[in-house]
């Protein structure tokens, strides 16, 4: 907990400074807003639809491949920092931990989740 | 100074959670969903147990949240719309919520007294995660969770691309 | 009162300021939280100061290379160049879209910055001279980079604009996907330290940089990182000479000076963060006698780093985004999780010397970890040789029947 206080600080100090940066920047900037500023830029074209429109799956699948590694990662922490102790077969076990993930990359890849079109 | 730090963490998880079950717009929703997650995030700090809240931010708010986000935008064909909070299954969903928060109360009362004598508890180990590593790939500990945890992964995977691919290729 | 030491200018001039704020009669508790809040704002001043020389240095250095003069306006050779950047800055308007959802669009910037910033918590400068030696700071930089990708989608999602939400869904593609190579390649310095705190793995380099003993994960690195911070070759989430600005489209006036604040901040935090976990940090001659030293030997690293950085930034062409994402999946990830299957092998059955062994004890184990790398590294070559020579010849043969079809 101690530690963590300067980390609390640092980003409590780390918003401040684009609090107070856009602050400054509205105070002295100018401000006449009209309907075409304001509007959606797109190369001036005018907008048409709704933006927030449905997206492809594929996005969708690289996430969720994420989200598997990503877990797997917060198991492999805790082994490379205690890695010095760790006997032969701990090492052992953590290469079957990741030869399993491996499998999953595999199967990831030959079912074409990870082509892009 | 603690108490304090304990209210503020605590306010941020519960209005987040409000916030969630209230927005109507679902990527808010799920922006109020990281406020919570980093509330509960700070709440392991205070705890002492800031290997926990690194993995909370990385995986929660870091990998969860953007799968959530990016489930929205591919599920609903207008995110903007006012989505009602309630849907068909509200009925079963307050009976579960129900349960949980009776279930929750009775743990909670029952291990109350356990936790007020709890003061000289032992103390964090120095390197608690090099205590977990240990442990975690200990033969007479963890292994076999460990290990299982990558077979669930893998089953994940392969679930999550078989329902992902069959509603592409439909 | 302890004397003075020179050797240990930082430390002494910490100790300094304590004895000041005692004798001025806060209590210990105040002096703490004081001092804290002075490390978070030099923390925060070191990035943000540092960033002001970067953008004039990235200039010059890049108008060099492309045969041009670069800012040489403002000031002797236009090193005040920044100056009058952020007075325009300043003094143009903040539009906020009128369709916008105004919340979030405003927290974004302000996330980028902070997630950035958030990283030098944890980067030593020297022995001790750090924000704080978290003993989680390997992971920790990881979980608040996280912060980052959240700002991108945020940004693009509430700026209700198409070009935005594609770009920002694009980016964040990119961002995640590049994280598990990074991470796979920052265990290999964390295993081979036996620690996540970062201080510690700098001294866990004494007898010898982690570059030697891993240079491939130092490679994986750099390289998943640079796409991290989405800098050429990697930048085409904003090609800004190709298409509309991407995801931060919408921003204008300091709010979107803050997105490329965040950028700068971040290009130049990664190879510190390279330099700290495989080029030894603050470690040189004589830094043991005089640890003030570390702070320049870190910062040499540093620069002669992101001098690298630069010159892949304008070298390189960018890449296209099944590419990318191909390079990442099909190529770092397999090699990352090979690497680190091999180097934990390695490392433990050569059995790890200590960090104070002698020379005759470490050779040996520099010998093999190297030889492994070299013996990968090779591998790789072929295997990518092979491969590509296949991809090649079935692109040949699909391309022959073309003559025959114009014929008559």
């Amino acid at each position: 907990m101690k530690d963590y206080e300067l980390i609390g600080l640092l980003f409590i100090v780390g918003l401040a400074l684009p609090v107070a940066a856009i602050l400054a920047g509205s105070i002295l900037g100018p401000r006449k807003p009209n309907r075409i500023k304001n509007d959606t830029y797109e190369c001036g074209m005018e907008t048409f639809g709704p933006t927030w429109v449905q997206f492809k799956v594929q996005y969708y699948l690289f996430a969720l491949v994420f989200v598997v590694f990503d877990i797997e990662l917060v198991f492999l922490f805790p082994f490379a920092a205690a890695f010095d102790k760790l006997p032969l077969y701990a090492v052992v076990e953590t290469v079957v931990f990741i030869l399993i993930l491996a499998a999953a990359l595999v199967y990831a890849w030959k079912r074409k989740a990870l082509e892009w079109f | 100074m603690t108490y304090a730090v304990f209210i503020l963490f605590t306010l941020m998880a519960l209005c987040g959670g409000v916030l969630v079950v209230t927005q109507r717009n679902l990527v808010r929703a799920a922006t109020a969903l990281v406020l919570s997650l980093f509330g509960v995030a700070g709440l392991y700090v205070l705890l002492e147990a800031g290997f926990l809240a690194a993995v909370q931010v990385l995986v929660y708010i870091g990998a969860i949240a953007i799968l959530i986000i990016f489930a929205i935008m591919l599920t609903r064909r207008m995110v903007q719309g006012d989505e009602s909070g309630l849907n068909r299954q509200w009925g079963w969903a307050l009976v579960s919520a129900v349960v949980m928060f009776a279930l929750f109360c009775y743990v909670v009362v029952k291990a109350w007294p356990l936790a007020l004598g709890a003061v000289s508890a032992p103390a964090v180990p120095a390197d608690s995660t090099e205590a977990l590593g240990l442990a975690l790939l200990d033969w007479e500990q963890y292994v076999l969770p460990f290990e299982i945890a990558s077979v669930l992964l893998l089953s994940a995977m392969v679930g999550a691309v078989v329902i992902a691919r069959e509603k592409h290729d439909s | 009162m302890n004397g003075f030491d020179i050797s240990n200018l930082f430390l002494s001039i910490g100790q300094v300021w304590t004895e000041w704020l005692l004798q001025l009669g806060l209590s210990a508790g105040w002096v703490s939280f004081v001092n804290k809040l002075a490390g978070a704002v030099l923390v925060t001043a070191f990035a943000v100061g540092t960033v002001v020389f970067t953008i004039v240095g990235e200039r010059k250095l890049i108008g060099r290379i492309q045969d041009r003069l670069g800012p040489n306006r403002v000031g002797p050779f236009g090193l005040l160049q920044t100056v009058p950047d952020v007075l325009k800055l300043l003094t143009k308007e903040i539009i906020t879209p009128a369709n916008a959802d105004k919340v979030l669009y405003s927290i974004a910037p302000m996330l980028a910055v902070a997630s950035v910033i958030l990283i030098w918590g944890v980067v030593p400068f020297a022995n001790g001279v750090m924000g704080v030696d978290l003993d989680i700071g390997a992971l920790y930089f990881v979980a608040v980079s996280s912060f980052g990708t959240l700002a991108i989608l945020l940004a693009g999602w509430s700026s209700n604009n198409k070009y935005a939400l594609v770009s920002a869904f694009r980016v964040v593609a990119q961002l995640i996907s590049y994280e598990v190579p990074l991470v796979l390649s920052l265990l290999v310095p964390v295993l081979l330290a036996g620690t996540m705190s970062m201080n510690g793995i700098v001294q866990a380099q004494a007898q010898g940089w982690f570059v030697i003993l891993a240079p491939i994960s130092m490679l994986i690195f750099f390289i998943s990182s640079t796409a991290e911070v989405g800098r050429s070759p990697f930048d085409l989430l904003e090609a800004d000479s190709e298409i509309v600005a991407g995801y931060n489209i919408e921003y204008s006036g300091m709010r979107f000076a803050m997105f490329f604040l965040g950028e700068w901040i971040h290009a130049f935090t990664i190879c510190g963060l390279t330099a700290t976990l495989f080029f030894g940090g603050w470690r040189g001659p004589f830094v043991d006698q005089v640890p003030a030293l570390g702070v320049i030997y870190f910062l040499v690293k540093m620069f002669a780093i992101y001098f690298v950085h630069i010159w892949i930034r304008t070298t390189m062409p960018r890449l296209r985004i099944d590419h990318l994402l191909d390079f990442n999946w099909k190529f770092l990830v397999p090699l990352s999780l090979v690497n680190l299957i091999v180097m934990s092998l390695a490392a433990r059955l050569t059995g790890m010397p200590r960090a104070d062994a002698a020379l005759g004890e470490l050779l040996p184990y520099w010998g093999v970890l190297l030889g492994v790398n070299v013996v990968l590294a090779a591998v790789t070559l072929y295997v990518l040789g092979v491969v590509g020579s296949r991809i090649r010849r079935r692109q040949e043969a699909a391309r022959e029947p073309e003559p025959a079809v114009t014929g008559p």
